[in-house]
């Protein structure tokens, strides 16, 4: 990998470079009830309105790939027949200014099923080969688990990554078409000193997480605690509400469902994410309904994270990004959970979360 | 504007042809021609399918076990398993029930309306794997539907198997499937039993299910099932758990029998995850299971 030192006036150059195209980055959209400012993913014209310094956004970078709702093809309708007509749903290339290492992370997960497997989405595809992608070091909030889940640094998935070390920053840069806009600004080749305040602020950054989730042996674990009680206690809980699954970064599940125009001359076939925890997600057709209980759903949102993907992939599905947590009515969080499951005890009472 | 980033033609270079890989083939369907439409009781018609090209047509190939999706644009999509031999290639047949949506629109068409068909996804029976060897085929109710395919693959390729055994339980005669076929099956040098729950006046065949005919089968087998016998079982869940213990105790191999598990998809290509049991999607390692594999899902059963 290329690395250069970048100095932070130099960063607003880099904005203007890439103003050429639609730029995405985090910004500061309003404030939540106990006074913290809240971030979304959002489409930015100028460079003051970035916030690199974001704790993390709400919602997760997804629904400039996986949107929430997509239309998968229409028909035209005529006396004979029909005829299909497919759009992959973007037309221009996108720049995705300061994603952290988990949201990076959490785009490679997705390849792996969306881009990699046997009958690769071209609706994902078409975004995510469209996108230039420029990540951000990060501070770990009270909520993060990413490093108990090996996804606190990105190793690939992005075009370059940079990493605050002060009055200047680090560049990694991984992508020929980053390489190349660099060449528009000023960088300098990185000096000893610039290595050393990066692995200082690496070991900073690891001494501040606080939630660790032990993930030893968890695919096994979840196998023999299949039937366990803990379960039931997190299924009471759950309101099967489904935010989880909109505030995840790599929930992918969707349904589909086709409609007729209202002039009766088309029809369109729309695909809508979905959550497994929402109760008609395994229903079938006639009204059964595999998963009836709330905590059977959940037991599988589970199932699917830790160990579905794990048995596919050998990784995890889960991130750590601890939005899900966070987003939680009923206040479920991943880390409980998993140390339940863990542990078969169920918590006695709600530990107060995050010191608050 | 030498700082635009280009646009990636996701589609550039791409040929069509590797279904399972090319990202242009996603949401590429066969325009078929519903042929013919046969009525098989009051809830289940047959429903004959070509696909219009006749090139595609004959490209089409699938193995018994599989299934489809099919569409009608504005209605819905959804999974069907082919209940037509292989060697009709992309003449096919379909067995439905109407229970939903997209069926019970399904149930009020006729001949000669244009669906979509995608396919053919998810895994067969493995039929080369048992030459030479006795079979069992085991249906109870709508599971006649993804059985048929490979009964008549059976009896297209009669000489390649010893044995063939077809055990078909429904709750009343009136929800028989493939009625009209049954005396063909039998002139094949087929063994069929038809066992029925509940009789009407004029029944006069076995009545109970499909345990009670498999249980006087496997005792006459004796010890010889462990080493000579393939089972293909096919029927609501709890059926095939009391078929395949029953099979389990005689002595047939836990490898040896096959299931076709049933989920509502909406993709059918391993993404959108409605059809998964436990964290296994059943459109990629499914719809057919070996028991051993059923045995290991979790609430498959």
């Amino acid at each position: 990998m290329i690395f250069r030192i970048l100095n932070k006036p130099e960063l607003r150059e880099l904005f203007d470079v890439l103003a050429a195209n639609r730029i995405i980055g985090p910004v500061q959209k309003g404030t939540s009830h106990d006074g913290k400012p809240l971030y979304v993913f959002e489409p930015v014209f100028d460079f003051n309105e970035l916030k690199l310094d974001y704790t993390s956004t709400t919602r997760p970078a997804k629904r400039y790939f996986l949107p929430s709702h997509e239309t998968l093809c229409t028909f035209s309708i005529h006396e004979n027949g029909w005829e299909k007509s497919v759009d992959f749903n973007i037309h221009e290339p996108h720049v995705f200014f300061g994603m952290h290492a988990c949201d990076i992370n959490a785009l490679d997960k997705l390849d792996k099923v969306l881009l990699e497997s046997n009958f690769p989405t071209p609706y994902y595809a078409a975004k995510r080969k469209n996108m230039f992608i420029i990540g951000i070091e990060c501070t770990p909030q009270p909520f993060c688990f990413c490093r108990s889940m090996g996804t606190d640094s990105a190793f690939h998935g992005f075009d370059m990554f940079l990493t605050d070390l002060g009055d200047r920053y680090f560049v990694e840069v991984q992508s020929v078409a980053a390489f190349n806009f660099l060449k528009n600004i000023k960088t300098r080749e990185p000096e000893e000193k610039d290595h050393a305040r990066y692995m200082e602020l690496v070991a900073e950054k690891n001494r501040m997480f606080t939630t660790i989730v032990d993930t030893t042996d968890l695919a096994k674990i979840l196998d023999m605690e299949f039937q366990s009680d803990v379960w039931k206690y997190w299924g009471d809980k759950c309101l099967s509400c489904g935010t989880c699954a909109s505030v995840c970064p790599t929930c992918y599940c969707y349904g589909v469902e086709e409609s007729v125009d209202i002039d009766l001359k088309g029809a369109k076939k729309k695909k809508h994410l979905y959550s497994c925890n929402l109760i008609d997600f395994a229903e079938v057709a006639g009204g059964h309904n595999f998963r009836p209980e709330s905590h059977t759903r959940l037991k599988y949102r589970y199932y699917h994270k830790h160990r579905g993907f794990m048995e596919e992939f050998e990784e995890s599905l889960c991130v750590g990004c601890g939005r899900c947590s966070e987003a939680c009515l009923a206040k479920i969080t991943v880390p409980e959970v998993i140390a339940s499951v863990r542990s078969g005890v169920k918590p006695k009472r709600r530990s107060s979360r995050h010191g608050k | 504007m030498e700082n635009r980033l280009p646009f990636v033609d996701i589609l550039k270079g791409v040929s069509g042809f590797q279904r399972k890989s090319d990202l242009g083939s996603f949401e590429y369907s066969y325009k078929a021609e519903i042929t013919n439409v046969y009525p098989l009781t009051q809830n289940e018609k047959l429903y004959q399918i070509q696909i219009v090209d006749p090139d595609m047509r004959r490209r089409f190939t699938f193995r018994p076990g599989q299934f489809v999706m099919l569409e009608v644009p504005g209605v819905g999509e959804a999974p069907f398993s082919i209940s037509s031999s292989p060697v009709r290639h992309g003449d096919i047949e379909l067995c439905i029930r109407n229970v939903g949506n997209l069926t019970n629109f399904l149930a009020r068409v006729e001949r000669g309306v244009q669906v979509g068909i995608t396919g053919p996804f998810g895994t067969s029976f493995p039929l080369e794997d048992m030459i030479g060897q006795n079979i069992f085929l085991i249906a109870g109710g709508l599971g006649i539907a993804p059985l048929r395919s490979p009964v008549l693959s059976v009896l297209e390729n009669r000489s390649r198997y010893a044995n063939v055994d077809i055990i078909y339980g429904a709750r009343q005669p009136s929800e028989l499937l493939f009625t009209y076929q049954y005396d063909m099956w039998r002139k094949f040098d087929i063994s069929l039993d038809i066992i029925v729950e509940k009789p009407d006046t004029q029944w006069n065949g076995p009545v109970g299910r499909t345990t009670d005919v498999l249980r006087e089968k496997v005792t006459k087998a004796g010890s010889l099932l462990s080493n000579n016998t393939y089972a293909i079982v096919c029927g609501p869940p709890v059926m095939f758990k009391f078929v395949c213990n029953m099979l389990t105790e005689a002595g047939v191999p836990m490898q040896k029998m096959f299931v076709s598990l049933e989920r509502r998809m909406h993709c059918g290509r391993g993404k959108c995850c409605r059809c998964n049991v436990g964290s296994t999607y059943t459109c990629l390692k499914g719809p057919v299971f070996d028991y051993w594999s059923v045995m290991n899902l979790k609430e498959a059963i």
